[in-house]
Parts: C-alpha cells; sequence; structure tokens
C-alpha cells in the first residue's frame, strides 16, 4: 500500500502480554506509540472516503433498479443481499481503516467483533424464536 | 490562538522529546501495550452492538405493524436521507483528519477538521429533526403504531449518540484551544475518534436496513 508509511514492527502484544513486565510493556507501548506517528496518510483516507461515497451511491442506485419492482422470491433475495453486502462492506471498510483496526493491536479487532457477533448472533436468534414459536410479532395482533 | 500548549501541562512542546508525562505513562504499562482507555473504550464500542442490535432487531420485528398509522416507506425521502448518510459519512473523514493531524503536532489542522466534524454532525442532526418534523405532520408520531415506536426509538437512540459525539468533539475543541491537547496525548482525540467513527458505522446498518430494504 503506498500511502501507508513504513511503521516500526509491532510484535503482537497478547503473546507478550502474558509473561510481560513493566519495562518490556512501556517498551511495546512506546513502540505503537511511535508507529502512530506513522499511520496511513491524509490522502489515503480521502481515498476510502471516496470508495465509501460511491458504494452508498451505488446503494441508492441499486435499490431503485427497476427490476425490483414488485420482486419476490430470488428477486428479492438478490436486491436484499446486495444491499447486505455493500452494506458489511462499508462498515468493514470504516471500522478498518478510519477506526485503524488495520492498523491496531488484533486484540482490538477481537473485542469489537466479539460484541458484534454475539449481538448478531442473540438477535437472529430471537427473531427466528418469535417467528417459529411466536407467529410473528411478540405481544401484537 | 498559539499553537503552544500551556507548559505547565505535561507532555507540552519544549519537554524532553521522550519526556513522558504521567498519564502518558501510565498508558504505557499494560500487559497488552493498550492503553486501558482505548481499550475501554473498545470494549463500551462492543456493548454498544448489543444496544443497536436490539433497537434494530424490534424495528424489524414490528415495521410492517403500522395500524391505522401510515406506512414508513411511504414517508420516507430516499434523496434526503442519502444526503444525511452522506455528509455523516463524510464527518467521519474529517475526524480521520482531525487524529492524523494532532498525531503529526499539527494543531491549527486539528481545530479546524474538529470544527467542520462537529458542524456536519449537526447538519445531520438538524436533517433529522426536519425528517421526523415532516413525519409528525404526515400523522406519523411515537405513538401512532409499533412500526413508529420502533422507528422513532431507533432512530432517535442513534441521533441522541451523535449529539453527544458532538458535545465531545467540541469539548476535544475547547481543551485543545487551552492547550491541553498535545502530540503526546493525540490518543485522546483518537478516543474521541472512535466512538464518532461507531455512530457513523451505526448509520450505516440503519440507513440500509431502516431506508434502503423495503
Amino acid at each position: 500500500m503506498t500511502d501507508v508509511t513504513p511503521a516500526a514492527p509491532v510484535a503482537d502484544p497478547v503473546g507478550e502480554g502474558h509473561g510481560a513486565t513493566h519495562n518490556d510493556a512501556a517498551q511495546h507501548g512506546a513502540a505503537q506509540h511511535g508507529a502512530a506517528h506513522h499511520g496511513p496518510t491524509d490522502r489515503y483516507y480521502v481515498r476510502i472516503a471516496v470508495a465509501l461515497a460511491l458504494i452508498t451511491a451505488l446503494e441508492v442506485a441499486w435499490s431503485y433498479l427497476p427490476v425490483w419492482k414488485d420482486a419476490s422470491g430470488l428477486k428479492s433475495f438478490v436486491e436484499v443481499g446486495g444491499l447486505l453486502v455493500m452494506m458489511a462492506v462499508k462498515f468493514v471498510v470504516v471500522a478498518s481503516n478510519f477506526m485503524h483496526l488495520k492498523f491496531d493491536d488484533k486484540v482490538l479487532t477481537r473485542v469489537f467483533y466479539a460484541g458484534l457477533i454475539l449481538a448478531i448472533s442473540v438477535y437472529v436468534a430471537a427473531l427466528v424464536t418469535f417467528e417459529v414459536f411466536g407467529g410473528g410479532t411478540p405481544g401484537y395482533t | 490562538m498559539t499553537d503552544l500548549a500551556d507548559p505547565h501541562v505535561s507532555g507540552a512542546p519544549g519537554d524532553p522529546p521522550d519526556a513522558p508525562d504521567a498519564t502518558h505513562a501510565s498508558s504505557h504499562v499494560t500487559s497488552t501495550g493498550i492503553s486501558n482507555e482505548k481499550l475501554a473504550m473498545w470494549v463500551f464500542l462492543g456493548s454498544e452492538c448489543l444496544l443497536f442490535g436490539g433497537l434494530i432487531s424490534t424495528f424489524l420485528l414490528y415495521k410492517e405493524k403500522t395500524a391505522d398509522g401510515p406506512k414508513l416507506h411511504d414517508l420516507y425521502d430516499i434523496g434526503f436521507t442519502s444526503i444525511s448518510s452522506f455528509v455523516l459519512l463524510m464527518s467521519s473523514l474529517s475526524m480521520v483528519l482531525a487524529v492524523s493531524a494532532i498525531q503529526r503536532g499539527d494543531h491549527r489542522a486539528l481545530r479546524s477538521w474538529l470544527l467542520v466534524t462537529a458542524l456536519l454532525g449537526s447538519v445531520f442532526i438538524s436533517g433529522q429533526a426536519y425528517e421526523f418534523k415532516e413525519f409528525l405532520n404526515e400523522g406519523l408520531g411515537f405513538t401512532t403504531s409499533p412500526a413508529s415506536s420502533a422507528f422513532f426509538t431507533l432512530t432517535g437512540f442513534h441521533g441522541a449518540h451523535v449529539t453527544i459525539g458532538i458535545v465531545m468533539l467540541i469539548s476535544t475543541l475547547i481543551l485543545s484551544l487551552r492547550g491541553r491537547i498535545t502530540q503526546e496525548k493525540a490518543e485522546a482525540v483518537e478516543i474521541v475518534g472512535l466512538y464518532w467513527h461507531f455512530v457513523d458505522v451505526v448509520w450505516i446498518l440503519v440507513f440500509t436496513i431502516v431506508y434502503l430494504i423495503k
């Protein structure tokens, strides 16, 4: 990636953490702090933002395609699937680049996506439960 | 306003390059090498996924239950909401440029980008307020139907998060103007940025699930 200036190599702090002394951790932190000054350039961020704007425009255009008029079955699946894929791409691009998950310690990625996966699992299970056992919407007829 | 920080503040320009200030030093002494503040923000954002997951699920459950009120998709102005989404997306760009600016010690750029981010956030919130007013004029209130309650709760909670984010941005801007944000404390700006980007990624989900998927 040409827009990312070389950063100081940073060892996996999760692996280090278990046996690391405070001095090790301090040195590691200092290395990380130094690396923070050599992250992506502003031009890189602008390119990411342009890509996100284009995907958003594509999403809106996709939802208005005449082919989806009164769509059902496979057509509807493709329409909704396309929108969900574009949504997921935007989500990951923002989280990875603007939130620096791509450049930061992997433990942060695990913490964040653990919360996200837990949320998706719990609520998909809840929605399926209501659909299967509750006859649709709870508390409303 | 000068870019010079308060000399009494630890870590201000003029300190030896490697002189650790108290806050910064404490952030280094962790077994993971990640500061506690940053890790705490990420854990908080992970838990926020559950909050918004619940609100989105509730919306999905009730979105067809419009009772005698108007249907949500008949009222949406997708063009208007698309522009709002674009504005919020661009505020994420200005936020990341603010973080980038403080990391290279450019205080003037930091303040400019923080101000731009807060302004773009305010534009988004104004747009949401306008949308709510239009819905109310069309007869869609909070208690009109289960669908409207779910819609206003979800988008209202998101709007509240954006508002809190704007307060955080303005507070950071004021701290910077007082010389309390030094290059060594760039992580404080980064943590505010994490919250702001999270608000943006939540809107990415809301825009698609609530507005675009019929």
